[in-house]
């Protein structure tokens, strides 16, 4: 437990060190975000029923940008083998570096969506099933990228690779995610969505770590 | 069997393009994996080939 | 037991064996493929709602289900490739793989073949259509995967993980689109409203289906061997095979 605390200071520590990164996760959401309605037209009415949708690819779009750098730069310097021979099971380590990941780059999203939402003539209830749906979902978009990560470590144009693998794999959360928002919308209740959500979430930080372990023994061996 | 005639057969009800075109591009899709396949074995057998000579 | 099948799985000996067994299952799968074709086209009756064009699903269907058989075959391989760290599986789930990828387009294409004569557009974003438009997804992230690794046994391992992790996620992203089809009831078309079924429509799918899985095992016959070649080209067993080939040519 001890070395996944560890662990977690440094990511965070040396993403506090390049905040660029942060601010190019929110700023590519931002403008994803924005260009919706620049194309679509500015109606109230249009907005709010593709906002569900809208946003929550755009989180996908936004959290998957960063994905390629979350073992990239241990894998080059080599503090990814320390962690491989390391005592401690590399699935906790796994789930170390993928919550740094996500408090840099899924957090601020969920932070940042409500505002984004007020553009969309998002009503206030809508307003909080997206942020509490973005927050019971992200976790598993960081934790099923981190296998795609692991994979296409080291590879030639993994950027490109990475989404093809791992956007598939996101359509659960995305049908569950915009469903909840869509379905407070329209007035019914969203619980049902929220607890598949959080049912999705749950089963891949159980199985995502391992798989992303075995991945990062391929990769490096 | 329910075909009065070939020309009956082959205009399919009137729906002549779309079973043909799904039947016909089934077979043309399977035929050339036949032969890219073949290809590549061509390709691998004498690249093996010139492996063994430049050896000798 | 034991010895025979580790004799059968290394490459210099599986090679000739799978150039032995490619005929026979070509053969047996053009057999089938008649009695397909001869059911689906002369014995398989009208339909009385959808006429002649109903006649599509004995493509379709067993395309269908050919995308799927393959994957899970293909993660089978996989799986049996990362637990005894051997070859040959890793190298069949790799040569199942184009297959199923062509599977899964003729079952798309062919879908959407039949929904424009019966229901006037050319795509329904009903479940299975979806769930097999992602299923072509998968497919190819494998290959792409499979293909961008330079060293093939990181490649066959990396596959193998990520073909098992699909295996995993099919179930759930079909599930997942059901449930989103069932909410948004815009379209009250379902592809599933296939014609009342005569066995004999049963019958020939399945000879179709029948057909299509001889020849994928064909075909992933002679993909593996091309593998094989491609891997082990500097290999002794492969210098024996190409003197055998030069001496009886000449």
């Amino acid at each position: 437990m001890r070395a996944v605390v560890t662990l977690l200071r440094r990511d965070l520590l040396l993403a506090f060190r390049r905040r660029s990164d942060v601010a190019t996760t929110l700023f590519f959401f931002l403008i994803v975000a924005s260009l919706f309605p620049l194309g679509v037209g500015p109606e109230p009415a249009v907005l709010s029923r593709i906002a569900p949708g809208v946003l929550w690819v755009a989180a996908l779009l936004a959290g998957m940008l960063s994905l390629t750098r979350m073992f990239a730069s241990d894998f080059s310097d080599g503090s990814l083998e320390q962690m491989l021979i390391a005592p401690q099971p590399l699935p906790m380590l796994v789930i170390a570096k993928v919550l740094a990941h996500w408090i840099v780059c899924g957090l601020p999203v969920v932070l940042l969506a409500p505002m984004i939402g007020l553009q969309y003539a998002l009503p206030n209830d809508a307003l909080l099933v997206l942020v509490l749906s973005l927050l019971l979902g992200t976790p598993a978009l960081s934790l099923i990228g981190a296998i795609g990560a692991a994979l296409t470590l080291g590879v030639r144009g993994s950027g490109l690779l990475i989404a093809l693998l791992v956007l598939p794999l996101y359509i659960p959360v995305l049908i569950f995610g915009a469903g909840a928002v869509a379905a407070s919308q329209h007035g019914v209740s969203a619980e049902a969505h929220l607890s598949l959500l959080a049912a999705f979430s749950l089963l891949s930080l159980v199985l995502a770590p391992f798989a992303t372990a075995a991945a990062l023994r391929i990769s490096v061996e | 069997m329910h075909w009065s005639s070939w020309s009956a057969f082959f205009n399919m009800g009137g729906y002549a393009f779309y079973v043909w075109f799904s039947f016909g591009l089934t077979a043309l899709c399977l035929a050339w994996e036949i032969l890219a396949v073949r290809k590549r074995r061509d390709v691998a057998l004498n690249l093996a080939r010139l492996l063994a000579q430049d050896k000798q | 037991m034991n010895i025979n099948w580790f004799k059968y799985s290394s490459p210099q000996t599986f090679y000739p064996l799978a150039g032995r067994m490619i005929p026979w299952f070509a053969w047996i799968a053009v057999i089938f493929a008649v009695i397909g074709l001869y059911i689906s086209f002369f014995i398989a009756p009208t339909d009385f709602q959808q006429g002649e064009a109903y006649r599509i699903i004995f493509v379709h269907v067993p395309a269908a289900w050919m995308s799927m058989f393959i994957y899970m075959v293909m993660a089978g391989w996989a799986a049996l490739g990362l637990s005894l760290n051997a070859r040959l599986p890793a190298m069949m789930a790799q040569a199942l793989a184009p297959t199923g990828a062509i599977f899964t387009l003729l079952a798309l294409v062919t879908g959407s073949f039949w929904g424009k004569p019966m229901w006037g557009t050319w795509w329904v974003w009903d479940a299975r259509l979806t769930s097999e438009l992602i299923l072509l997804f998968l497919y190819l992230g494998f290959i792409a995967l499979q293909s961008s690794i330079d060293d093939p046994r990181k490649a066959d391992k990396a596959g193998a993980l990520l073909a098992l992790v699909g295996v995993v996620n099919v179930p759930i992203i079909y599930f997942s689109v059901k449930w989103w089809n069932t909410l948004h009831q815009g379209s009250t078309i379902s592809m599933g409203a296939a014609p009342k079924m005569v066995t004999t429509m049963l019958l020939g799918m399945l000879f179709m289906a029948l057909a299509f899985w001889m020849y994928t095992i064909a075909v992933a016959l002679m993909r593996v061997r091309c593998i094989m070649l491609e891997r082990e080209r500097a290999s002794d067993w492969v210098k024996v095979l190409l003197l055998k080939a030069t001496g009886g040519n000449a």
